[in-house]
Formats: C-alpha cells, structure tokens, sequence
C-alpha cells in the first residue's frame, strides 16, 4: 500500500510542478497521434463515403475486410512498417526507422479503418432515399455528399474520436517502429512500459494519469454524441 | 408544340426484368397529370426516370421537344422539383431546409431569403421558419416539404404520392392549398397517386399504370368512365366486368349475351364482335323481387343478394344473377327496403350505364 500512495503522491507533484519530460511526452504523443488521425481522416471519409454510396459488387466484402481492419493488431502493423522501413528494406534509405514520421505511418494504418468503417456506418444509418431528395433539389454530387455530411456529422465525429482513441493508447506498433528514444519517440504508452520496467513507478503513474484522462475526453466526446443522436 | 415532356417506347429494367413501359406519354405545358395505380406498380419508376435518377434501358424522353440527354445532368435536374412521399427533411431549421435547393444553384443570400420568406408564407408555415425540422407535425412537414420544392420555381413539379401520409382533415387542407397553388402557378405538374378521388380532383389528366406498363391516359371523365380494358377498368372503381357477345344492332342500340343474360347497351359495335361490359356499382338501382318496379331502366336482372358490406354511409351489395353483379345503395335504402342477404332482388340500370370495352 505504502508503494501505491507514495507512487500516486509522486505522480501529482510531476504533473502539478509542471515536469518538462512529462510535457515533452505528452505533446509528442498528441502530435503523432493527432496527425495519424488526421492523415487517415483525409483519405478516410471519401473512401469510407464511397463504400457506402455506392453500390458495387462485392462491396459487403470490401466492408467486411474493413471492419475486420479495425481489429488490426498493432504489433502486425508495427512489424510490416518496421520491414519496410528497415535499413535494408524496400524503403530503407528514407531512413525513417525509429522517427515520429514512422510512428504516425503505423498509427495512420490502425486509425484508418476505424474511421473508414465508421464514416461507412455513419452514412448508411442515414435514409438512402435522402440522396435522390438531394439530387432532386439540384444538388451537384459534391453538394450531396457535403450534407449527407452534414448530417451525420456527430457519428462522424465519432469516427474521428474513435479513431484517434486508437491510437493514443496503442504501445506495440510506436515501440515496434519509433524505438521509445528519448528527446525523439518517447511517447505516453512507450514511456509508461519503460518507467514500470525500470521500477519508476511514480513517472509511470502520473504518465498513466494523463493517458487516462486523454482517453476519458474522447470518450466523454464519444458518449454525448450517442447521447444526442439517441435524443432524436 | 406545346409539349413540356414527351414520352417515347420507354423502358427501365431492374435487373432482366421490365419494371416500366410507355408507349407514348405527352404531357402538356401547364398541364397537370394524375398518374394512378396500385401500389408496386411502376409509378415512382417513372418519376425517377424523369428525374433523371433513374436510367432507362431504351427510349426516348423530349423535354421541350429536346431530347433530355442533350443537356447535362445536372441543368437539367436543376429545372426540375421533385417531392418525395416523406418529407425527409435535413437536420436544421425550416428556413434552411427550403433555401437548400437555392443555395445549391448558389443564388445571392438576399434573393434566397426573400423567395424563402415568400414560399413559406404561400404555404402557411413561415410562423415555423425557425422551427428545427424534426420538430414538426406531419402536416407542418410536408408543407415545409412542398416550399422546398416550389422555391424554386421549377418547369416541372413531380410528386410522389406528397399526401398520402398524412391524416384525413390536414390532407384535405393541404389538397385544398395545393390546387390553389397549381392552378396561380400554372406549373407543369405530374403526381403520383393510389387515390382516385386526389387524382379526379387535382389532375387535368390522368394515366394508369398497371403492372409496370401505361394502360391508359386521357382526360379523367374518359378514364374513368371508359377505362380501355378490364384491369383498368377495376383500378377505377368499375366493379363488375363481364365477357359478352353483341347479339343484335340496331341504331346504336346493342343486344348482348353475357352469361347467358340478355342485356342492352348504346354503341355501334358490330354484332358477333366479343365484348367487355363495364358497370360501375353507383349506376345499379335495387328492388325488392315482389315489389312494384317504377324504373325505365332497360336492363333488370334477377337474382339474390349474396353478400351485404357497410361502407360509411353506403351499403355495397354483392347480388348473384348468374354472375356476380356489384351494386352500392344508400344504408337508409337498404333499411327502407328491408334487404338481407339471401333475399331475392331486381337490379336495373340503363343502357346508358354499360360501358363496352372490345375483347
């Protein structure tokens, strides 16, 4: 008990005094992991949009590999990322292995079919028949898409939550290619795995105090949407 | 030439199947056109057709007297309305959902609020203009619905059955309102409906679909007082068909076999030709077998009352004279009557009632 109290005791004064590694950590970990979802957001909302607007053959496998996407173990993502990034991979001489850069191309794989597969349910949760009330008040295919955004854009900001939700709290792929390097890839989730190993429990509790609160913020974001969209 | 659309050998296939086909279909500049039919039947095909959402699989579409495919897709939706059977209004307030359509042709804010403000004033619901949309009654929706469509001040308004969702006081309103609308507008209208009263009171015009296939179009007194064959013919409320053979000619008067039955009609069909003959139940007068027959109806048949149905104010009477003959009296005659299934009765309606269609 004496090491937990202690421990949390420890853990408030790193973040209430302000500890500049503290803040390093956590501004990174925003950084790579905001710009991950946001990467995949980009290339994520048209091609989820198109998944669900249009109707092609075998769309509901497409979907289905999607979904299954969202289950991506994060040490599989980091292993391929790792291989081509390697010193002798296909893309070695880029010399990515072990920067921030390779940390948000394995992120952007995990979020991207999060968002992509909720974006997909986003738009078909809307009625299909609104698109030809669309069309048929003179919308252009763009305008149509911009208010069926429109108007599922609190699932959509799910998707973007629940995207970057993610990614926040994965370990395994940022240890995998970004190397857990101090001053460079040192992230939330890395550094807590470093501190327990090492026994600073206090630096890794006040870490974890911090993950936790990032994730209470998406998922506080995540539920009032519900909430919202249910209220209707 | 006067035509604002013109329908040629049309056909719109769903899959290998024809789920829509017209021969020909013309609709008139200001012209409005009730298209009626069964639920399933093609109809929404057709608006969506012409709406350009749909593709067909042949045939030709004038509109203006150009082939509708000469101008791209999207001018050409934008000189059409299109009001879907619910209105499917957007997230937002009532105001923004009917200056959508505007602001999607990118006209000038001040233009869009002022025909905004004009329409919804038109249709009574500019109390409501900040009213969000999914906080309005059904009645409130679809006149939201139809200013949507109205603000911008189509060539051509289609509808899909806009009234049929609402209940009967607010959509005798709204019907009210409507035709107003139409005829101080004079647009080009084609509505779709499974109610024949709604197409009798707002078409100038009306066309049957059947099956997937135009039956008939014309003016509605034709429609429904001639319909072209027997399908329509019980679309339109015509009850009772029956196969005859014209037996004798004689100055425009017929003799008909029907069932063994003899009965007369007015025509100049030749005789031995195979015919159709048409009733409708409200041309049919009924009489006690006993009582004293005061009517110089020519035809008067035999036969017991086999089934007996209230409807409202009406009593809809299944009589069996050799075939099944529909007729629809008042309750209170009935009563005055003392009709009861199993009672035996004379029907008689005029020459004048049959309408013969050739087979």
């Amino acid at each position: 008990m004496q090491l937990i109290w202690e421990g949390i005791k420890q853990a408030f004064i790193l973040l209430i005094s302000g500890d500049p590694e503290v803040w390093e950590i956590t501004l990174l970990s925003l950084e790579i992991s905001g710009l991950a979802t946001l990467i995949s957001l980009l290339f994520g909302l048209p091609l989820g949009t198109w998944l669900a607007l249009r109707n092609f053959r075998g769309r509901g496998f497409t979907l289905s590999l999607v979904n299954t996407g969202m289950a991506l173990p994060p040490v599989v993502v980091g292993l391929w990322v790792s291989i081509f990034l390697w010193r002798s991979g296909p893309l070695g001489n880029l010399d990515w292995i072990y920067t921030p850069i390779a940390m948000v191309i394995a992120q952007t794989i995990i979020a991207a079919p999060v968002v992509i597969g909720l974006t997909a349910a986003a738009l078909q949760q809307l009625d299909p028949r609104l698109q030809l009330q669309l069309l048929g008040l003179g919308a252009s295919r763009l305008q149509m898409v911009l208010a069926l955004w429109r108007e599922a854009r609190l699932p959509l900001l799910a998707a973007f939550m629940a995207g970057f939700g993610a990614v926040i709290s994965e370990v395994g792929a940022s240890m995998m290619v970004g190397g857990n390097i101090r001053h460079q890839t040192r992230v939330l989730t890395t550094a807590i795995v470093l501190e327990t190993g090492r026994g600073e429990f206090a630096m890794a509790m006040a870490l974890g105090f911090i993950l936790l609160f990032l994730a209470y913020i998406v998922n506080l974001v995540l539920t009032s949407v519900q909430q919202r969209t249910m209220r209707r | 030439m006067n035509s604002m659309l013109e329908i040629h050998n049309l056909s719109v296939t769903r899959g290998s199947q024809e789920v829509l086909h017209i021969n020909h279909l013309e609709i008139a500049k200001g012209e409005v056109l009730a298209v009626i039919g069964p639920n399933g039947a093609g109809k929404s095909t057709l608006l969506l057709t012409l709406s350009r959402l749909l593709q067909p699989a042949s045939g030709q579409i004038f509109f203006q007297g150009e082939p509708i495919e000469s101008q791209d897709e999207l001018t050409y939706r934008r000189r059409i309305g299109l009001v879907l059977q619910d209105p499917l209004l957007l997230d937002g307030s009532v105001f923004s959902n009917v200056a959508m359509g505007l602001r999607f042709r990118g006209l000038p804010r001040r233009l869009v609020a002022q025909r905004v403000e004009d329409w919804l004033k038109k249709l009574g619901v500019w109390h409501l203009k900040d009213r969000p949309a999914h906080r309005l009654s059904g009645g409130e929706a679809q006149r939201v619905n139809l200013a949507r469509a109205f603000v911008l001040q189509p060539e051509v308004m289609l509808l899909d059955e806009p009234f049929s969702a609402l209940d009967a006081p607010t959509r005798a309103r709204l019907l009210e309102d409507f035709h107003a609308l139409l005829q101080v507008t004079a647009i080009t209208t084609i509505f779709i409906t499974h109610d024949l009263d709604e197409a009798l009171y707002l078409g100038e015009k009306v066309a049957v679909i059947l099956k997937g296939r135009l039956r008939q179009s014309g003016p509605p007194q034709e429609v429904f007082s001639a319909p072209a064959d027997p399908d329509v013919a019980a679309f339109v409320g015509v009850e009772t068909v029956l196969p005859g053979t014209v037996m004798a000619s004689h100055e425009g008067q017929l003799s008909i076999d029907a069932s063994g039955q003899r009965l007369y009609a007015v025509g100049e069909t030749e005789v031995g030709r195979a015919v159709f003959l048409c009733l409708r139940p409200e041309d049919i007068t009924l009489w006690p077998a006993d009582g004293a027959y005061p009517s110089s109806a020519r035809n008067r048949l035999a036969g017991n009352i086999q089934r007996m149905t209230p409807q409202g104010p009406l009593v809809r009477v299944v009589i069996d004279c050799g075939f099944p003959l529909v007729a629809l009296i008042t309750r209170a005659s009935g009563q005055e009557m003392g009709l009861a299934v199993g009672q035996a009765v004379t029907a008689a309606f005029k020459a004048s009632a049959i309408h013969l269609i050739p087979r």
